[in-house]
């Protein structure tokens, strides 16, 4: 581990914070609604591109986010109410239905796109480096670190202080209950629906900034999100915070010592975790 | 429920037919659409290996189409870098997808439902990133060439029985390892893995051993699609395999096994008619899934079966 220093340390934290921001909303959706939404690395494109689209055409960074986080939060709503209710409660026709979505999102992005690599432009003030611990290192990648934080401080708030989290937790437990209390239950998932793709978007949005945007980053945020979700258990935000740290640093280690193979890094220890709790660290039986 | 004896019969008369349909076939057909005709055999075998999961042990695997691809890059590997025997490399190919399965298994058989499928659609996806990033071995996104088939199975002809024949013993040991004790257990497992783990069943061996044993399928038709194919790349790895076969299994009705033919064939005609005017297959695929899925989760077979008892009874 010798060649593990302070700034491949930071860059898996920020990986680990993007990852955060992405997975938190997939587990919201998953631990919630109980719908798995392989959509969701889709989504994350799909933010991405348009905040690319819009932040370039307006020249502001933050509209670009705004944008992205919006238009996918409506995308979330059209996959809810326009395909999901018809299959409602069919945990497998559910799945299959959101993968099918992910292929036509996927393929309508390159048409709209094409394949060509972006990069969305930094603001300004984030731009160079900074001095931090001696080392200097870039200002946007600490400001994802935080953002992450903040993404954190926030859900966890809004779960466990607000009458919004109330129902949604309620919900869970027992959703016909809480419509006999007069609660419009479904009105409180759409929200949770619209939160988790609009996390999905904002992620795009922040992940397109450093990690750039191409045909197949859907795939491979959907797999990262999965192991995070895997690890951490569904539903759980310690446990999605958790999942995405861990994945996020073995990355870095994996691609550090051994940068054809940095996938089997993350697998190992995802393996090793399943063998031994099958729901995940924080997963507890439906 | 049908007697033992007409339910051998039924599925006998299955595989005559198929055995029939598709040994006329080359005889009628041009050197072009006998070729689809092979990938269409190939991949019902595919299908045939997921829907042996789905329909008898209620498992849906998304990491298939990366054990079969497995298969494809262990072949073309040892040919064409390596420059060893191509029998030895559909033996070696075929073991390893069976270990990928076996290793996938021991991760994926504790979880049921949508758990089992997010697992096996991870582990596939690994073996993607895998694939496209270990490029000093897969050669990365511009994927290896194979050298050709071996004399013996050269000609397209040949290769299309041969393949035919592959795919129709395999298809006999999948019926009868699905009409086995041991399929019987399978069923069981999937109506109520609590009660069969009550009964003494040891449920994740089982499981275990089902997988692994679809993996090993999954494998003979990918190491197949290497001598077909002579190109493999992360493509032949990628979840849309997985899917179109996941696809094929329910087209053709989940737990009919011979419907996988159906299946495949209606996937690989649609997919060859439609590239030659659009390279919009994957937003078509997309579109078939949730149409599927909404419409018609029993598949064609399935919805047909449906209309026929409603109108006999």
């Amino acid at each position: 581990m010798g060649s593990l220093n302070l700034v491949q340390l930071l860059n898996g934290l920020t990986f680990a914070a993007l990852l955060f921001i992405v997975a938190s909303g997939f587990t919201l959706i998953f631990g919630l609604l109980r719908v798995v939404n392989l959509t969701h690395g889709a989504l994350y494109l799909f933010g991405g591109y348009i905040g690319y689209s819009v932040a370039l055409a307006t020249g502001s960074f933050t509209l670009g986010a705004l944008a992205a986080m919006v238009s996918v939060a409506l995308l979330g709503i059209v996959l809810d109410q326009g395909l999901l209710r018809f299959v409602r409660r069919y945990e497998l026709r559910e799945v299959l239905l959101t993968l099918g979505v992910a292929f036509v999102l996927n393929d309508l992005a390159l048409v709209i796109w094409g394949g060509d690599t972006f990069s969305i432009p930094v603001p300004e003030a984030l731009r160079g480096a900074t001095q931090i611990f001696g080392s200097y290192y870039p200002k946007y990648r600490l400001f994802v670190l935080i953002l992450g934080i903040l993404v954190f401080v926030g859900l966890w708030l809004l779960l466990n202080y607000t009458r919004l989290g109330a129902l949604i937790r309620a919900g869970v437990d027992d959703a016909e209950m809480v419509e006999a209390m007069g609660i419009n239950i479904r009105r409180v998932f759409l929200a949770t629906f619209m939160l988790g793709s609009s996390l999905a978007g904002l992620g795009g949005m922040v992940g397109g900034a450093f990690l750039t945007l191409y045909p197949t980053a859907d795939a491979e945020i959907l797999v990262f999100s999965l192991a995070v979700v895997i690890i951490g258990g569904s539903g759980s935000l310690p446990g999605a915070a958790i999942g995405a740290l861990l994945v996020g640093l073995l990355n870095t280690v994996g691609q550090v010592m051994f940068p054809e193979l940095a996938y089997f890094v993350v697998f190992g220890p995802m393996a090793a975790i399943l063998a031994f709790r099958p729901l995940g660290l924080f997963g507890k039986a439906a | 429920m049908m007697s033992n004896t007409s339910f051998w019969r039924a599925s006998a008369a299955w595989m005559i037919g198929l055995a029939v349909v598709f040994g006329v076939l080359p005889l009628v057909t041009s050197s072009y659409q006998m070729s689809v005709a092979t990938e269409i055999l190939i991949f019902a075998l595919l299908a045939m290996s997921i829907d042996l999961l789905a329909g008898f042990a209620g498992r849906t695997s998304l990491g298939h189409g990366a054990i079969f691809g497995v298969a494809t890059y262990v072949v073309i590997y040892w040919t064409s870098t390596l420059g060893g025997s191509p029998w030895l490399a559909l033996a070696l190919g075929i073991v390893a997808a069976t270990l990928t399965a076996a290793v996938f298994g021991l991760f994926a058989v504790r979880a049921g439902g949508v758990y089992f499928l997010l697992i096996t659609l991870a582990l596939g996806m690994i073996v993607w990133g895998v694939c496209l990033r270990w490029t000093s071995v897969t050669g990365g996104e511009n994927g290896l060439r194979g050298v050709g088939r071996p004399a013996i199975v050269a000609d397209p002809t040949m290769f299309y029985y041969a393949t035919l024949a592959t795919v129709l013993v395999f298809t006999f040991v999948i019926w009868r390892f699905a009409n086995s004790p041991f399929g019987l257990s399978l069923r069981g497992i999937r109506d109520s893995e609590s009660r069969m783990r009550s009964l003494g069943y040891a449920t994740a061996t089982h499981m275990l051993i089902a997988f692994t044993f679809t993996g090993f399928i999954a494998g003979v038709a990918g190491a197949l699609y290497a001598l077909f194919n002579n190109f493999v790349s992360p493509s032949t790895v990628q979840l849309s395999q997985s899917v179109e076969g996941l696809l094929m299994a329910i087209i053709g009705g989940v737990g009919t096994l011979f419907g996988a033919f159906i299946g495949s064939a209606a996937i690989i005609l649609l997919e060859n008619f439609v590239s030659e005017y659009t390279a919009r297959w994957p937003m078509i695929l997309g579109f078939m899934f949730i149409g599927t899925m909404i419409f018609a989760p029993q598949g064609i077979l399935g919805a047909l079966r449906e209309l026929f008892r409603r109108r006999r009874s």
